[in-house]
């Protein structure tokens, strides 16, 4: 894959957890982009990989105010449709993300973390609704030629992120 | 005539994907199938032709809520295939790293998994409205046992740093300190956690079971011991495959497995506590005693009071381990690789983890059978819903369906390790 982008030039600290499964084909899909992201080496932006279980990610975002996470999603949406949740302001589809093995995963996290009030400033959730969850590395064309235009979402969102610092500042 | 199906799809907080069918005619339970869906992992032919080394990492990958105990059995299969023992502070920071994911494990199923069943929560973030400070405190316990894992294991889930004969890196003792503090707490936030867990409504159900579990001269069972049940099984583990034989069965990819000429047996924390109550710390003891726990206990629902016990034992365990750790000079014991054949057996979170590997010239695996706990359990599990279900026909069909997947949720089933993936379904007809 190549990339073609534009750097943000003003980032406030933002933590990018990229959720995958290493062997799952297109549960891969969040790893990708997050690699993407982090060989970007982007100033005050840190990338880290989970595997979607939800105690895991609620402790790598206790210290974040702005995050966002990917994940690939199994939601019967046609694939390669990208989903993005501001978690703060909309409830996390039930199941959304329960490709995972993990029956406590993204959704899940997102929604107890607010009944408790430990959601980061801002949580933003993509979902790359995936085609083929089989054993393998090789991500379905579908999804994998969405990755770049996810990859751009993203910088727009770290940018804003900055942006309303600024703004605040 | 009356005829019921209690069907559910997709069970709900288990690890994986299952499920359950419940076939009800005129009041009598005609059938009960616990079915696997995900299709076979094909892991044990990943392995062969692969080179010893790789097995901890390979298998690890099969369940990323236990990766330590499928990189135990594997480390202990191979190192018993080339004759080689670990002993000292290797073998104490295996432990440790175990006691992490014991920690890990059950706090997420006790809290998140289980208990919104007993309290009447469809999960644990309607719990937490009413429940905020023990579901904080769960949080505050389980990563605990992240960081133990984090720190010896280099990650959190699917550790990387162990190896066969010990481990690639060793933690410095200062690195270990940091824990000692967050483990006093621990320890109090775990035997609290064991009170709140015996004032649940406990079902009325007791079943005469076999339980399996591994037993040690002098220790609460991790990575080493014999093979005993309550009627009189007594083995090592390389007669493993000699007592216990893995059934297809149609309605699931999983494997079940029974013991030969027995038919179904318990693994997991309820059949360790009942073999193993004299091998728990006074305190741990203590806590189960007063949750109204005997030094043995048939009712499998009990099993979420005694996942707490041993989460108790757990953060107790890690703390003698930090407080008594010397960094060894060699973070591993010299290899000497030769063909073979090595079994392994560990508990895991669930219960007894069996791994077998034959070993060829050149370190190559030639061939290799795991065994996970949710497949040992299977049958045990179709048993319990063949009689728990009887007494409660008269429920309606959404109470009786919240409590067969309570029942199934009694064994933890991870059912991404049992398929060598699971979905549920309960009918009256």
């Amino acid at each position: 894959m190549k990339f073609i982008i534009q750097k943000p030039q003003l980032v406030s600290p933002v933590l990018v957890i990229g959720v995958g499964t290493e062997y799952r084909r297109d549960d891969r899909i969040g790893l990708v982009v997050a690699r993407n992201i982090k060989s970007l080496q982007l100033p005050n932006v840190t990338v880290v990989e989970e595997l979607g279980e939800g105690v895991a990610l609620m402790a790598a975002w206790a210290q974040a105010e702005n995050v966002i996470i990917i994940d690939a999603v199994s939601s019967g949406a046609v694939s390669g449709t990208i989903f993005r949740i501001d978690a703060n302001a909309e409830q996390i589809p039930s199941k959304f993300f329960h490709y995972s093995t993990h029956e406590f995963g993204v959704a899940e996290a997102g929604g107890l973390a607010r009944v408790l009030h430990a959601t980061p400033t801002r949580l933003i959730l993509y979902g790359i609704e995936g085609a083929d969850f089989g054993w393998g590395t090789e991500i379905s064309p579908e999804v994998e030629k969405v990755s770049e235009e996810v990859i751009s979402f993203l910088l727009d969102d770290i940018s804003s992120f900055s942006l309303n610092e600024t703004n605040e500042l | 005539m009356k005829n019921k199906t209690l069907k559910v799809d997709y069970l709900a907080r288990v690890e994986g994907e299952g499920a359950l069918l419940v076939k009800i005619k005129d009041k009598t339970v005609t059938e009960v199938k616990f079915r696997i869906f995900e299709p076979p992992r094909f892991f044990e032919a990943f392995l062969r032709g692969r080179d010893y080394s790789e097995a901890p990492d390979i298998t690890a990958r099969i369940c990323g809520i236990c990766p330590v105990a499928y990189q135990m059995s594997s480390v202990h299969a191979m190192e018993n295939a080339f004759g080689i023992k670990v002993d000292g502070q290797l073998r104490a920071l295996r432990r440790l790293l175990y006691c992490g994911e014991w920690i890990e494990s059950h706090v997420l199923h006790v809290y998140m998994l289980h208990a919104p069943d007993f309290l009447g929560y469809e999960d644990v973030i309607r719990m937490a409205k009413d429940h905020g400070d023990a579901v904080k405190r769960a949080l505050k316990l389980k990563k605990v046992g992240n960081d133990i894992v984090n720190i010896v294991g280099g990650r959190e889930i699917h550790p990387i740093n162990v190896r066969v004969g010990g481990f690639y890196k060793l933690p410095t003792k200062q690195e270990l300190q940091v824990l000692v503090e967050r483990l006093q707490w621990a320890i109090d936030a775990s035997i609290e956690t064991v009170k709140l867990m015996g004032t649940l409504p406990f079902p009325d159900f007791e079943r005469e079971y076999e339980y399996v579990a591994l037993r040690h001269d002098h220790e609460y069972p991790f990575n080493e011991g014999r093979l005993v049940s309550n009627k009189g099984l007594d083995i090592a583990i390389q007669d493993y495959e000699n007592n216990f034989v893995e059934e297809h069965v149609e309605h699931s990819n999983a494997l079940h497995s029974v013991m030969k000429q027995r038919g179904a047996y318990f693994v997991g924390p309820l059949a360790r506590y009942n073999l193993n109550f004299d091998r728990l710390t006074p305190i741990a003891q203590q806590a189960a005693r007063e949750a109204g726990l005997g030094s043995t206990c048939n009712n499998p629902f009990k099993s979420i009071i005694v996942r707490s016990v041993e989460t108790v034992y757990a953060c107790e365990e890690a703390l003698r381990i930090i407080q008594e750790y010397e960094k060894p000079d060699q973070p591993a014991v010299k290899i000497e690789q030769r063909p073979g054949v090595g079994y392994g057996c560990t508990e895991a979170p669930r219960g007894i983890l069996y791994h077998r590997y034959r070993i060829g010239e050149n370190g190559v695996i030639l061939d290799a059978k795991i065994v996970p706990p949710t497949s040992q359990n299977q049958k045990t599990i179709e048993e319990d819903l063949r009689q728990f279900v009887p007494p409660r026909i008269d429920l309606s069909q959404e109470q009786l369906t919240w409590q067969c997947e309570q029942a199934i949720r009694n064994y933890d089933p991870c059912i991404s390790c049992a398929t060598h993936f699971l979905k549920l379904d309960i009918q009256r007809e």
